[in-house]
């Protein structure tokens, strides 16, 4: 597809015998929000890892915004924007909640080219990211104190400080109650419409229905299908996956 | 702007501290100071790495010991006047520490401090093996009795150590003030969310072993002078790797103050214990003060005192 934000072709991973990536491909267009759903251990995880280089993929390539990413450290590709957040949140435990944002921003909207923020625009950004997140009272706190839904917040505030041109939720919305579900996903729908790409990962199937325009299936390590999401999820095979024959 | 304030408070208290020692008119005093000066030197050095990013370093003694043996081939080949030494000193720490942490920091954890004990073995292995530096013999390095302008020449390594600890003290504020103080601390936290949020993990830890091995270096230089007779066991001996893991971690790891406190308090102790009990007491006033700190107080005497504060607000 010409004009796409991230392109995966041919992508495979595997550990010692096992496949858990088997020639993955797939675009994303800029602006879009994608759903990527499968069972436990279908590889969805694993792919985020590949597409963000935590992990490297032995074949195939990803390319970002127009230019191949593979061989750069998960670093050098958060700074061309690529986001994530993790499955489990991984907050930075000694630092308070407003300087877990600080860091993203010192480190990867500061270091790209152009005009550094200043010390106190650093501090109004933080403040706004806190606000975007309702999260602006507990600024001071150490993210122990923080609930789990709170948690998430912090994450996906984190790799939004990025001002990333893609985001990659991985399961930002496991174990939350379904107001909180409802509040992620409507948070991720404004974070789309400024602008961002998304890519939601995600097992409750009622958020990946409100929040996806398209949606992508992995199975064992394949994608098995791809499309709008209401012809998907009555694609015979993704039943089958799903619920056994 | 303002850590040249806090350079200059620094500065005017070091000045202030040597002239305290000097009106005390005892040799003693000097010679004991500067022993607490150095662990105020080294245990500020390793905890860039130890306590800024979590990486545990049980090599430090082979680090001072490089700093002092760099002074002891240079003596043999030329003599320097000790400031340059003490560059040349860091220096060699310096990049030794570089390739540490480009061959070790894959590790983590435990695995990583034992590298680090590997690493201090096989260096000593290597200065008992090196004749020209005194091998196991261990070398004499003849210092003059007195210097120019400031007399006694114990009087001048007690203030280039002070100096030492200005520098020290200077760099490691600083740190924690700057961007990279911030991604020291997510490497300590979590170095995978780190790197995802740009944090560029591999060459920040590789300046942390880089400083942390120059500042043990530079502390490590002027010693030779100091001890007039260096042999392995004393450069390598264990009493500078537990004491530079022991101050840092009984003052507090988080902050520049922590090291400071820890080893003037620990280094105070050690000396007195010295002159009034024996000199090997001392590494057992070390494990027990920190048994007792780990069990009541693990963030240390800075932990202790902001944990107060904030019960009293």
């Amino acid at each position: 597809m010409a004009g796409a934000l991230l392109e995966v072709t041919g992508l495979s991973k595997r550990f010692g015998g096992f496949v858990a990536l088997d020639g993955i491909d797939l675009s994303v267009a800029a602006g879009e929000r994608v759903g990527l759903i499968g069972p436990n251990g279908s590889g969805k995880s694993t792919l985020v890892n590949c597409i963000c280089g935590t992990l490297v993929n032995e074949t195939g390539s990803v390319r970002f915004d127009g230019e191949t990413v593979d061989g750069l450290l998960t670093h050098e590709r958060t700074r061309r924007g690529m986001a994530r957040s993790f499955q489990l949140p991984r907050p930075f435990t000694t630092l308070t909640v407003a300087d877990n944002l600080r860091v993203p921003l010192l480190y990867t909207v500061n270091a790209r080219p152009g005009r550094a923020l200043s010390p106190t625009e650093l501090d109004a950004r933080c403040a706004e990211l806190l606000q975007l997140v309702a999260l602006a009272d507990k600024r001071t706190h150490l993210p122990r104190d923080l609930t789990q839904v709170e948690m998430r917040k912090l994450e996906l505030a984190r790799a939004m400080a990025a001002e990333p041109k893609l985001l990659i939720a991985d399961e930002s919305m496991a174990g939350l109650s379904q107001s909180e579900v409802d509040d992620i996903v409507s948070l991720l729908i404004r974070l789309n419409e400024r602008g961002i790409t998304i890519i939601l990962i995600e097992h409750i199937m009622r958020a990946v229905m409100k929040f996806s325009q398209r949606l992508i299936v992995l199975v064992s390590g394949k994608k098995i299908a791809d499309g709008l999401p209401d012809a998907v999820i009555r694609d015979p095979e993704v039943e089958r996956a799903y619920l056994g024959q | 702007m303002r850590t040249r304030v806090f350079l200059l408070l620094l500065i005017a208290v070091a000045i202030v501290v040597f002239f305290a020692t000097r009106w005390v008119n005892n040799d003693y005093v000097f010679f004991a100071g500067y022993t607490v000066l150095q662990f105020v030197v080294l245990s500020t050095a390793w905890n860039i790495l130890g306590g800024y990013t979590g990486y545990v370093n049980f090599g430090s003694a082979a680090f001072f010991a490089l700093g002092a043996y760099a002074t002891v081939f240079l003596h043999k080949l030329y003599p320097l006047p000790i400031p340059l030494l003490i560059v040349v000193g860091g220096a060699v720490s310096g990049i030794v520490g570089l390739g540490m942490g480009y061959l070790t920091l894959r590790l983590r954890g435990a695995f990583f401090a034992i590298a680090t004990l590997a690493l201090a073995v096989v260096l000593q292995t290597l200065i008992v093996n090196w004749d020209y530096v005194g091998g196991s013999r261990g070398a004499y390095i003849i210092r003059p009795n007195e210097i120019a302008l400031i007399g006694p020449y114990i009087q001048y390594l007690f203030l280039v150590m002070l100096a030492l600890v200005v520098i020290a003290l200077t760099v490691a504020r600083g740190i924690e003030r700057s961007r990279l103080g911030y991604g020291f601390a997510t490497i300590r936290d979590d170095e995978l969310a780190a790197e995802a949020s740009g944090v560029p993990t591999l060459r920040l830890k590789l300046i942390a072993t880089t400083l942390s091995g120059a500042l043990m270096g530079m502390a490590g230089a002027p010693f030779p002078y100091y001890i007039g007779y260096l042999q392995p066991s004393s450069a390598f001996g264990l009493e500078y790797a537990v004491n530079s893991i022991a101050m840092p971690m009984i003052g507090g790891t988080t902050s520049w103050v922590g090291p400071l406190i820890g080893a003037i308090l620990l280094g105070s102790l050690q000396q007195i214990a010295t002159v009034t009990i024996s000199s090997a007491v001392n590494l057992l006033i070390v494990g027990l003060l920190l048994v007792a700190f780990v069990i009541i107080a693990p963030n240390g005497i800075v932990g202790l005192v902001q944990g107060w504060i904030r019960r009293t607000k």
